[in-house]
């Protein structure tokens, strides 16, 4: 269901290759299925309408460049317009001259207010900052026990009595006084906007503490209404920012766009998982690619950086495009990307897999498996493994303990990887190839422009392959450097 | 680092050592499944049987409040056909009428897929029945959701003694307090209910069941904070046959349905259950009304870990329409069985296509 959008633009753009500039027909037809994306990934209707226009008129009238095909423009004018709406720049915190700073936190039932409040207790406490943590949720049953429990977990102190939410909010000054703290961070009670009496009190919670931040929690997955939600809270409130919760399940996050777009207020902070350490200041960036289906490449490439050293990545793609690739590189470079995690994550991470590919469960037990059979192997069958014959097979699965016919398989699949990546050089890219040049190890490259026009299909990844000449072009986003 | 090395790299080896082997390996010879481990006793040392006095009688608020329905409810906030569908009905039916019902539907988070499935039905039975009167077209429109909603047992099965309902669904959707609310209308209907705090997870969340459990007078089976969840929920299951309960409530943490370990951590939970005394009679995916076009991931997932009976649909009273759970129901057959509407404790009440199909169409 969640094509992604460089997929859906594959169909369209097939008819348009060697045309200079889009007709009027196709750039509504492109529109169609952006519209259909951002929909898919719960950006509001009227936000979506907005977009759309805007988008239109960055293709209409725009030359396309030779190099690039209409695809991959498009695509760019599309991110570009998504970063320009989420905010180039991540928030800037400021703290009160005379302390202490405090912030409100405010949101529906659900969202993750307690245990954001902890969370970005324990940012500050990072931040050499001195939290307070303050339960004005007199509502929910527990809820300031559950406050207490995650204040006990990052040591920093909760404040609360069993009065009315008002009096605690006015109370808390003076007890962050007492105990030295400059920074106070104020739960408050889940809250459906259009229940007026709550937004009153919530209001005169306010009030009482005149935040200097005043965020609204959102959850990640939330559809069409976040936009009244957040509009109600910012009529109420005036907002300062949001953050945007339960970003490690797989929806898009289309919400916080419509947020953004509506009230005007940058999401500060984005929580991405269950541990209070799970949580820090929002990438915009980041949430444009996702938004777009296009995986979090960044998160990948960050990754990538923490294990692997460029220089021996490089070499090792060169050798992969040329064919030249053995089972003992193999070994080497798969240990390292073990190190990133296991692969089934990293390849809901890659940008343009088909879904049916990343549905796939990947033991990460069968990549022992394989690491196994290659241990089993002399350096010279790892050099030359086309002289493997059925002794040797044989030899390798008991060494391995594995079966003879398991170490053919991975033979087979070996060879195949090694088959299509040769394909792939020819129409790998350019810089690539520079580099591989620089290195004097490209022996047999493809004129470039070939890998310019072709889509690339990748055998068992899916029917729809993947554009890797599209992915290139996103070497200039904002983050990627 | 340059993307492409980083993609090349992760394809190379994930081609060769994952996605290929497993796959060929997968389809020629299906893994055995793995042999059932056994069933661990669940230890009585880290699980405390709370038991209540015998407080049967219902909590005063609950008798004293009028019983709530969808109408009464949602009237204080909805006026029916303001907005836009008020100006659809001044015109003769055009393509903005369709546009603007597929603007409302979107709006109700009814996704593209199934607004556009429903809405080109029924453009072209309005065609050729010569249709030019908007209000007949959104009362076909309307008709034909309440048709694909409708008609759908919406109790809850209580057979087995003691009879075991488990609730799942991601964090914050309101398992803990549909728990408390059911638990209350379960005492109140004379039956003796168990509820057993699952959610072994979430600071406090066994004291939000507890304090339910007080207010119900339902009895209630605590674990210790990172207690197995499974075997709090089997003494629960135990201590419920041993006092010849009727029900067992069985409270989970929330979990994002692609974390495949406490998914798999769900899944044993539910196959410890069975293992029990009573028979699991409903697995109830709670959902929260604000929820997106995830929800159906969400169903999804969670069917495929514990066959998911039916959809408690929270939250209901705020500006949100629930509209993925039409999604839900065509797709994956589930029916939604409850409807959450406030914070009362009598405030979830069955779910009612009609009323539900009304509601999407108004407007806050």
């Amino acid at each position: 269901m969640f094509d992604t959008l460089s997929d859906r633009f594959d169909g369209i753009f097939k008819r348009l290759r060697g045309r200079g500039k889009l007709r009027d027909a196709d750039v509504d037809e492109v529109l169609r299925e952006i519209r259909l994306a951002l929909l898919e990934a719960d950006v509001n209707f009227a936000v979506v309408k907005d977009f759309q226009e805007r988008v239109r008129e960055r293709c209409q009238g725009t030359e396309l460049h030779e190099a690039l095909n209409p695809a991959q423009q498009v695509i760019k004018f599309v991110h570009e317009e998504l970063i320009a709406i989420l905010g180039g720049e991540t928030m800037d915190i400021q703290f009160a001259t005379k302390p202490p700073t405090v912030i409100l936190m405010a949101g529906l039932q659900g969202s993750g207010k307690t245990t954001n409040s902890a969370k970005l207790a324990r940012w500050f406490k990072q931040q050499g900052r001195n939290p307070l943590l303050v339960g004005a949720d007199l509502q929910r049953p527990a809820a300031v026990e559950q406050l207490r429990t995650l204040g006990g977990q990052i040591d920093v102190p909760v404040f609360s009595e069993p009065s009315e939410p008002v009096t605690v909010a006015r109370n808390c000054l003076g007890e962050a006084t007492r105990l030295g703290r400059d920074v106070i961070i104020v739960d408050t009670a889940g809250r459906l906007s259009i229940d007026q009496a709550l937004m009153d009190e919530i209001r005169d919670v306010s009030d009482a503490i005149e935040p200097h931040y005043t965020f609204l929690v959102i959850d990640a997955m939330t559809g069409q209404d976040a936009v009244t939600t957040a509009e109600s809270f910012h009529h109420t409130l005036e907002l300062d920012g949001v953050i945007l919760t339960k970003l490690d399940g797989d929806a898009r996050g289309g919400a916080a766009l419509s947020v953004k777009e509506v009230v005007g207020r940058p999401i500060a902070f984005a929580s991405t998982g269950e541990k209070l350490d799970d949580f820090d200041q929002f990438h915009p960036d980041r949430l444009a690619g996702r938004i777009l289906g296009m995986g979090d490449m960044l998160t990948l490439i960050e990754k990538a950086e923490e294990v692997f050293e460029e220089d021996q990545a490089e070499a090792a793609a060169a050798k992969i495009l040329e064919g030249q690739f053995t089972l003992e590189d193999f070994l080497e470079q798969m240990q390292a990307l073990k190190k990133m995690g296991p692969l089934n994550n990293l390849l809901g991470m890659m940008p343009g897999v088909p879904k049916e590919v990343k549905d796939t469960e990947i033991d990460d037990k069968q990549v022992s498996r394989v690491e196994a059979i290659i241990h089993s192997m002399t350096p010279d069958e790892r050099q030359r493994p086309e002289i493997i014959d059925g002794g040797r097979r044989q030899r390798i699965a008991s060494g391995s303990g594995t079966r003879p016919s398991e170490v053919s398989q991975l033979l087979k699949q070996f060879k195949e990887m090694q088959k299509m990546m040769k394909r792939m050089g020819g129409l790998g890219t350019k810089k690539l190839k520079k580099k591989a040049k620089k290195k004097g190890k490209a022996s047999r490259v493809t004129p470039p422009k070939k890998a310019q026009k072709a889509g690339l299909s990748l055998p068992g990844l899916g029917d729809e392959g993947f554009d890797l000449a599209a992915l290139g072009d996103f070497d200039d986003l904002p983050g990627l450097k | 680092m340059d993307l492409l090395i980083v993609i090349l790299i992760v394809v190379a080896v994930l081609v060769v050592a994952g996605v290929g082997f497993v796959v060929s390996r997968g389809r020629g010879a299906p893994e055995a499944p793995a042999g059932e481990p056994a069933v661990a006793p669940p230890e009585a040392a880290d699980v405390d049987v709370a038991i209540e006095p015998e407080a049967t009688a219902p909590v005063e608020e609950a008798v004293l409040e009028a019983p709530v329905t969808f109408v009464s409810r949602l009237g204080k906030a909805r006026s029916a056909l303001s907005g836009y569908l008020g100006s659809i009905r001044s015109r003769s039916v055009d393509a903005q009428t369709w546009d603007e019902l597929e603007e409302a539907l979107i709006l109700a988070d009814l996704g593209v897929e199934t607004t556009t499935r429903v809405l080109d039905d029924v453009r072209e039975q309005a065609r050729v029945d010569g249709v030019t009167d908007p209000s007949v077209a959104i009362e076909m429109v309307k008709s034909r959701l309440k048709d694909e909603l409708g008609g759908r047992d919406v109790s809850l099965d209580a057979n087995g003694s003691p009879a075991v309902w488990l609730f799942v669904g991601v964090n914050g959707v309101g398992k803990t307090t549909t728990i408390g609310k059911l638990g209350a209308r379960e005492v109140g209907a004379g039956r003796t209910v168990v509820m057993a705090a699952g959610d072994t997870f979430r600071a406090a969340a066994g004291e939000q069941l507890e304090l339910w459990a007080d207010r119900s007078g339902a009895q209630i089976v605590r674990g210790a904070e990172g207690a197995d969840p499974s075997s709090v929920i089997f003494d629960g299951i135990a201590h419920a046959a041993a006092i010849g309960a009727d029900l067992v409530m069985a409270d989970t943490a929330g979990r994002l349905h692609t974390k495949s370990n406490l998914m798999e951590e769900l899944r044993k939970v539910k196959r410890v259950a069975e293992k029990g005394e009573g028979v699991v009679a409903e697995v109830l995916l709670v959902l929260d009304a604000t929820t997106g076009q995830n929800g159906l991931i969400q169903a999804r997932q969670f069917t495929e870990a514990v066959d998911v009976t039916g959809v408690v649909l929270t939250k209901l009273d705020g500006s949100a329409k629930g509209g993925i759970v039409m999604a839900i129901q065509s797709d994956l057959g589930i029916p939604v069985k409850l409807v959450g509407l406030g914070e009362g404790a009598h405030d979830l009440i069955e779910f009612d296509a009609d009323q539900f199909v009304e509601a999407l169409f108004e407007t806050v």
